[in-house]
C-alpha cells in the first residue's frame, strides 16, 4: 500500500476541514448541506482506505507496514522525526474511528438540520476525526502528542459548540483543563523517556523497555506519567469529572467522543505503550487498580442520574475502566509470571482493545438513540419521558440491542469482550474481579433503568408534547440500524484473534462457568430494574428514602466537583494563593518601586529647602562649616 | 563592498519619519500610506535577506564594517547571523503591521507615525549591531519615542506608565553602560564578535567577570522582564496605544533575551554557567508567578500583558539551560511570542475599539456579535497556551526538551518539570478569559457592534497564517537559529 494513501487516511478529514472553513463557509453558506457531504465523503474514503490497510496488514510479516519518516526539527544531534506505522493495533483503531465517525456524520445530517452552525459543526467534526486518525497512526510519542492535543482541542470546540449557553462554555473549558492536567504528566514522561533513551520512537521505546535498557524508577515514573495523560483523556478517576459535563455539546458529538475519539485515545495510548507498562509492576498495578475502581465508582453514579445522557456518560467512564482493568490485569499477570511475556503482551492489548472495539459500536448507538429520543421529546430528562416504544419503534429496538450488548448478554458483542476482561482479572487479580462482577450487575441495572423509564410505561411529558412524538427521519435511523447490527455481530468478528488474543467458539463460550456467573449477575441487574421501574413491585421513591445517604452520595457525585472546583481551584488557588501573589505584586514589589520613587522625591523636597537663595544663610553655613573643620583638626590632631 | 542591505533596512523607517515630519501633508491618510510604504520596503528587504541567507555559515553575514570613533576603537559594525535574522524579520513584519493597527489614529497623526517609525529603527539597530557602543546607542534610541507614544496617545494613567517605563529602562541602561565600559577597559574592544572569542572568563578575575556579567545582565533583565524587575511591563503595555503595545510586547522586550544570548552568554559562558541555577530559579518563579497573577487580572489588556511575564520566563529558562536545543527554543519562543502576543494585543485593541470596554466582567458573549474577532482571538489564545500546530508549541517544546536534557546545570530536570506546570496555568487563564469575553449569552448593549473590517481581517489572518506555518514547519526558522547558537556553544564545548 503506497505511503501516500496511508497518510491520506488522516489527511483527508483535515482537507475536509480546510475546504469547509475556507471555501464552503465563506462562499457557499447558503447551501450548508455541502459541508456535511464533504465530511462524509472524506471519512468514507478514509474508511475504505482503512479497510485496505487492514487487508495489507493481515498479509504483512509481523502485521506491520513500515512507512517513511520525515525530519521535523534538526538541531545538532537532536533529530525529531515524525512518521506513521500501520500495525494490527493501529488498523483496528482506524476501522473503529472511521466507521463510527461515518455513522455519526450521516446521523448528524438529520440531527443538526437547521442549526445555524451547520458548517462549523462539520468542519470541527472533520478535524476531530482527522486528529484521532493521526493519533492512531503516529509512530512516535511527539507526533502522537501533536494529535493528542488536537483531539483535546476539538472536544473543547465541540463540547462548547453552543457557546452562547454558559454551561456549554463552562463544560468545554473544564474538559480541556482537566485533560491538560493529565497531559502535564504525559509531557513530562515524554521528556523523561527521551532523556534516558534519546528517542521518541514508540517501537524503539517498547524494545528498550522489554530488553531492560530502561527500567527501575525511571520506567515507573515514565509509565505513570503516560498513564496520567491517558487517565485524563479516558476520564479515569480522579480525572473523571469532565466527561459527564461534556454532554453539553450536540448529542452526536457525545456519540463520537464517548465511542471512537477522545476517550478512546487514553486506552489506546496504554495499549500502544503496553510493553513499557508491563515492564513496571508498580505502573501496571496502578493501571489495573485505577481501572477496576473507576469501573465500579462511575457505575455507582450512573445508577441514580435522571438525565439519560448523564447515565450514558457514567457508563462510558465505567466501561473505559473495564478496558484499563483488562490491560492492567494481564500486565500484572505478566509481571508476576503467571503468563509468558510474549503471549501476555498480545493478550493484554487484545483484551483491552477488543472491548474498546465492541463498546464503540453499542455506546455510539446508545448516544444516537438518546439524541433521537430528545429529537422527539425536546428533553434529556427521563422523568419527562416514558412510553416512547410506541411512537419510536426503531429507536426503541436499536437502543434495546445496544443495552443488551452493554449489559454483556450472550451472544451480543459486549458479551465477548467483557468476558475477556473478567477472565483476565479472575486469573491474575481476583480482588479486582469481584469489583468487576459487581459492576456487571450495576451496568445491567442502570441501562435497563433507562430502558424502562424512557421506553416503558406511559408518556409523562407535557400533554401538547405527546402529539408531537414522532420517529426520527430515515437519515438518522439508517446509521442507528447499521450500528445495531454491529453491536450484535462485532463480538464475532475475529478482531480478538487478529490482535493476538484467544478465540472462542459461538457456543463454546457458554461452557465456561465464568460466562454463567456474569450472565447471572447481568440478568439479576435487568430483573431488579424491571422490578422497580418496569413492574413497579418495589417503589423507587421509598427505596430512595430508605437509602437516602447513599443516594445523596451518588447523585451528588461524591462531591468531587465541589472539591475540585470550589475548594481547590477557586478557594485555594485563584482566591487564595494567587490572590496573595497578586497582592504581593501590587503592594510589595510595585510598592517598593513606587516607594523608591516617592523616597527620592521626598528627599529632594527636604534637601531643596536648604537652597534658599539667601547669601546670609550660605555665609552662615560656610562659617559653621569652617568652625567644624577647625574643631575637628584640634580634637583629632 | 556589496549593497548595504542592513543599513537600508534599519534606516528606511527613520527616513520615512523624516519625510512624514517635513512634508507639508496634513492629510492623515497620506501620512499612513507613507509610513506603510517605508515599513513595507524594509520588510520586503529583510525577506530578501532571509532568502539570500547562507544556511551553512555560522558567522555574521551581510556585514558592514567601518571605523567610526577611532580614538576608542568604536566601529560602525553591522551583521546578521542565525540569532538576529529571525528577530529582524519579526521586527520589520510587526513594524509594517503596526501601521495598519494604527490606521484609525487621526489625532496628531504626523507626530504619531513619525515616532512609530523612529521606534522601529531603534529596535532594528539593536538586532543588527555587532559593536557594543553602536548597540547601546540603538538601545537608547527607542526610549524617547516610547515615552512620547505612551504619554500622548495612551490611555489610563499614561503619564505615570510612560515615566515608569523610562525610569526602569534608564536604570537598566545605566548599569549596562557601566558594564560595557568596564568590559572595554578590560578587553580594549567593543567588537562583539572579537569579545566572544576572547575567553574573558578565564582572563579576568572572577569578581570582575561576575560584575560585568551582572551589570549588563540587569539591563536585559529589566527589558525581558525577569522577576522581580517586571512591574513596569503591565503598566506600560496596558496604557500604551494598541500598536505600541504590539511593538512593545512583540519585539521590544525581545531585545532583552537577545542581549542575554548575544552578550552575556556569548562573552561570559563560564560565568553564565556558574550563575545559571540562580537565573533558572528566577525563570521558573517568573513562569509560575506570572501565570498566577495573570489569572487574577480583570482588565483584558493587563491580562495579556501579565501573560508575557510568564512566557518570557520560558525564554529565560531556555537561555540559561545552556543547551543548543534549549537556546534555539528560547529564540524561537521570542519570535513566536512576538507574533502571538502581538496578535493578541491587536485583537484586544479591536475589541476595545468596537465595544469601548476592556473590563472582563463587563464583556461577555461577544462571539455572536463579532464572530471573526472571536475566532482569531481564540486561535491566538490557543497559540499562547502552546497548542500543537502553532508556533507556541514548537518553541515551548524545544525549550522543555533542551532544558530537560541539558548537562550544563545540575537539577535542571526538576526546574523544567515545575516550569511545565506553567503551561497548565496558561491554558487556565487563556480559556477562562475567552469564556468570559466571548462565550455565554450575548449582551444587549453590544448588539450591532461591528466585526473586523477588511483591513483588520487581512493583517490578523496574515499573522495567524505565519503562526500556524511556523508551528507545522518549525524548520523554516530552527535551521537558521541553530547557526546562530553554534558559536555560543563553542564557549562551552571548545
Amino acid at each position: 500500500m503506497p505511503a501516500e494513501l496511508v497518510l491520506a487516511i488522516f489527511l483527508l478529514p483535515f482537507f475536509s476541514f480546510a475546504i469547509i472553513s475556507f471555501v464552503l463557509r465563506p462562499f457557499f453558506n447558503h447551501r450548508p448541506l455541502l459541508s456535511g457531504y464533504v465530511t462524509i465523503a472524506a471519512i468514507g474514503i478514509s474508511l475504505v482506505l482503512s479497510i485496505w490497510a487492514l487487508i495489507e496488514v493481515s498479509g504483512a510479516p509481523h502485521h506491520i507496514l513500515q512507512m517513511p519518516d520525515y525530519e521535523w526539527v534538526v538541531i545538532g544531534d537532536t533529530v525529531i522525526r515524525i512518521g506513521v506505522t500501520v500495525d494490527a493495533l493501529a488498523v483496528v483503531m482506524l476501522i473503529v474511528v472511521t466507521s463510527v465517525s461515518l455513522m455519526v456524520q450521516i446521523y448528524s445530517l438529520g440531527y443538526m438540520k437547521g442549526d445555524g452552525g451547520f458548517c462549523r459543526y462539520f468542519a470541527f467534526m472533520s478535524l476531530f476525526t482527522g486528529s484521532m486518525l493521526g493519533l492512531v497512526l503516529a509512530d512516535n510519542l511527539l507526533f502522537l502528542f501533536l494529535f493528542w492535543e488536537g483531539v483535546g482541542l476539538c472536544s473543547y470546540l465541540l463540547i462548547g459548540f453552543w457557546f452562547h449557553k454558559p454551561e456549554a462554555a463552562r463544560a468545554a473549558m473544564k474538559a480541556f483543563l482537566v485533560t491538560r492536567l493529565g497531559d502535564f504528566g504525559f509531557l513530562a514522561a515524554i521528556l523523561l523517556l527521551y532523556a534516558k533513551t534519546g528517542t521518541f520512537d514508540i517501537g524503539e521505546l517498547q524494545n528498550l523497555a522489554l530488553t531492560g535498557a530502561i527500567g527501575g524508577t525511571v520506567l515507573t515514573w515514565a509509565a505513570i506519567g503516560v498513564f496520567s495523560g491517558a487517565a485524563g483523556k479516558s476520564a479515569q478517576f480522579p480525572l473523571h469529572t469532565w466527561l459527564p459535563d461534556a454532554m453539553e455539546g450536540p448529542t452526536p458529538v457525545s456519540a463520537l467522543i464517548h465511542a471512537a475519539t477522545m476517550v478512546a485515545a487514553g486506552v489506546y495510548l496504554v495499549a500502544r505503550m503496553f510493553p513499557v507498562f508491563a515492564s513496571s509492576t508498580t505502573a501496571i498495578t496502578t493501571v489495573a487498580i485505577i481501572g477496576g475502581f473507576t469501573a465500579i465508582f462511575a457505575a455507582s453514579m450512573g445508577l441514580v442520574m435522571n438525565d439519560i445522557k448523564r447515565v450514558l456518560a457514567y457508563s462510558t467512564i465505567s466501561q473505559l475502566g473495564y478496558m484499563m482493568l483488562g490491560l492492567g490485569t494481564v500486565g500484572v499477570g505478566i509481571s508476576t509470571g503467571y503468563i509468558s511475556l510474549e503471549h501476555g503482551l498480545a493478550l493484554g492489548v487484545a483484551v483491552g482493545i477488543f472491548h474498546l472495539f465492541t463498546h464503540a459500536f453499542f455506546k455510539s448507538l446508545l448516544f444516537l438513540g438518546a439524541g433521537s429520543v430528545s429529537h422527539a421529546t425536546g428533553t434529556f430528562d427521563m422523568r419527562e419521558m416514558g412510553g416512547l416504544r410506541k411512537a419510536m419503534p426503531w429507536t426503541f429496538f436499536t437502543f434495546l440491542i445496544a443495552s443488551l450488548s452493554l449489559a454483556g448478554i450472550w451472544p451480543l458483542a459486549g458479551f465477548w469482550s467483557k468476558e475477556g476482561i473478567l477472565a483476565a482479572s479472575f486469573h491474575y487479580v481476583p480482588v479486582l474481579f469481584y469489583l468487576a462482577i459487581i459492576t456487571v450487575f450495576m451496568t445491567a441495572f442502570y441501562i435497563f433503568r433507562v430502558i424502562f423509564l424512557t421506553f416503558g410505561g406511559e408518556y409523562r411529558g407535557t400533554d401538547q408534547g405527546s402529539h408531537g412524538l414522532h420517529e426520527s427521519p430515515v437519515v438518522m435511523l439508517v446509521p442507528m440500524v447499521i450500528l445495531a447490527i454491529l453491536a450484535v455481530v462485532a463480538g464475532l468478528l475475529p478482531i480478538n484473534e487478529f490482535l493476538g488474543g484467544e478465540s472462542h467458539s459461538f457456543f463454546g463460550a457458554l461452557s465456561h462457568p465464568l460466562a454463567w456467573v456474569s450472565l447471572v449477575w447481568a440478568g439479576g441487574g435487568i430483573f431488579l430494574a424491571y422490578a422497580i421501574y418496569g413492574a413497579k413491585w418495589l417503589s423507587a421513591a421509598s427505596l430512595r428514602q430508605r437509602f437516602a445517604p447513599i443516594h445523596t452520595l451518588f447523585s451528588r457525585k461524591y462531591w468531587f466537583d465541589e472539591l475540585y472546583e470550589n475548594l481547590f481551584l477557586m478557594r485555594l488557588l485563584v482566591n487564595g494563593i494567587f490572590a496573595a501573589l497578586h497582592w504581593f505584586d501590587d503592594h510589595i514589589i510595585d510598592g517598593a518601586v513606587n516607594g523608591i520613587a516617592g523616597g527620592t522625591v521626598a528627599v529632594g523636597t527636604v534637601v531643596r529647602r536648604l537652597e534658599t537663595g539667601q547669601l546670609q544663610a550660605y555665609g552662615l553655613a560656610i562659617f559653621v562649616g569652617i568652625l567644624a573643620i577647625v574643631a575637628c583638626v584640634f580634637i583629632f590632631s | 563592498m556589496s549593497f548595504p542591505y542592513l543599513s537600508t533596512i534599519i534606516f528606511l523607517p527613520v527616513i520615512g519619519a523624516i519625510v512624514i515630519a517635513l512634508l507639508p501633508w496634513a492629510n492623515p491618510r497620506r501620512i499612513k500610506l507613507t509610513a506603510a510604504a517605508f515599513t513595507a520596503v524594509s520588510f520586503v528587504l529583510s525577506l530578501a535577506l532571509f532568502v539570500m541567507f547562507d544556511r551553512s555559515l555560522t558567522s555574521p553575514q551581510f556585514v558592514e564594517q567601518a571605523s567610526w570613533i577611532p580614538a576608542i576603537n568604536v566601529q560602525y559594525f553591522l551583521g546578521l547571523d542565525g540569532l538576529s535574522l529571525p528577530l529582524l524579520l519579526l521586527t520589520t513584519l510587526l513594524g509594517f503591521i503596526a501601521v495598519f493597527v494604527s490606521w484609525k489614529i487621526d489625532i496628531r497623526a504626523k507626530e504619531y507615525f513619525a515616532w512609530l517609525l523612529v521606534l522601529e529603527t531603534g529596535i532594528l539597530g539593536v538586532f543588527c549591531s555587532l559593536d557594543l557602543v553602536l548597540f547601546f546607542i540603538f538601545w537608547e534610541v527607542e526610549i524617547i519615542p516610547m515615552y512620547l507614544l505612551i504619554s500622548i496617545w495612551g490611555t489610563g494613567r499614561k503619564e505615570y506608565s510612560a515615566m515608569k517605563f523610562v525610569l526602569y529602562t534608564l536604570t537598566g541602561s545605566a548599569m549596562m553602560l557601566a558594564g560595557i565600559l568596564l568590559l572595554y577597559f578590560q578587553a580594549g574592544t567593543f567588537n562583539m564578535v572579537t569579545l566572544a572569542g576572547l575567553g574573558l572568563d578565564s582572563i579576568l578575575s572572577s569578581l570582575m567577570a561576575t560584575a560585568i556579567f551582572f551589570l549588563i545582565f540587569i539591563g536585559y533583565a529589566v527589558k525581558l522582564p525577569v522577576f522581580p524587575f517586571h512591574t513596569w511591563l503591565p503598566d506600560a503595555h496596558t496604557d500604551a496605544p494598541t500598536a505600541v503595545s504590539l511593538i512593545l510586547a512583540g519585539v521590544l522586550i525581545k531585545m532583552g533575551g537577545y542581549g542575554m544570548l548575544r552578550v552575556c552568554v556569548s562573552i561570559f559562558p563560564e560565568t553564565a554557567q556558574h550563575y545559571a541555577p540562580l537565573l533558572i530559579a528566577l525563570a521558573v518563579i517568573g513562569i509560575l508567578y506570572g501565570a498566577a497573577v495573570t489569572l487574577r487580572q480583570t482588565d483584558l489588556k493587563r491580562l495579556i500583558a501579565y501573560s508575557s511575564i510568564s512566557h518570557m520566563g520560558f525564554v529565560l529558562l531556555g537561555i540559561f539551560a545552556l543547551s543548543q536545543v534549549s537556546m534555539a527554543g528560547a529564540t524561537l519562543q521570542m519570535v513566536s511570542h512576538g507574533l502571538v502576543t502581538g496578535l493578541l494585543f491587536a485583537m484586544v485593541g479591536l475589541v476595545y475599539e468596537k465595544t469601548h470596554e476592556r473590563s472582563i466582567p463587563k464583556l461577555g458573549g461577544l462571539a455572536r456579535q463579532m464572530p471573526i474577532i472571536a475566532v482569531v482571538f481564540s486561535v491566538a489564545g490557543l497559540a499562547a497556551l502552546g497548542l500543537p500546530s502553532t508556533s507556541g508549541f514548537a518553541a515551548e517544546f524545544l525549550i522543555f526538551l533542551g532544558s530537560f536534557n541539558s548537562t550544563m546545570v545540575p537539577g535542571i530536570q526538576v526546574y523544567t518539570i515545575v516550569g511545565i506546570l506553567g503551561v497548565v496555568l496558561g491554558a487556565g487563564y487563556i480559556l477562562w478569559m475567552l469564556k468570559r469575553v466571548f462565550y455565554g449569552a450575548p449582551k444587549e448593549q453590544y448588539d450591532g457592534v461591528p466585526d473586523a473590517d477588511r483591513r483588520e481581517k487581512i493583517y490578523t489572518f496574515a499573522l495567524v497564517a505565519v503562526i500556524m506555518f511556523i508551528g507545522i514547519y518549525p524548520r523554516i526558522l530552527t535551521d537558521i537559529i541553530k547557526l546562530g547558537i553554534q558559536p555560543i556553544l563553542g564557549g562551552f564545548y571548545g
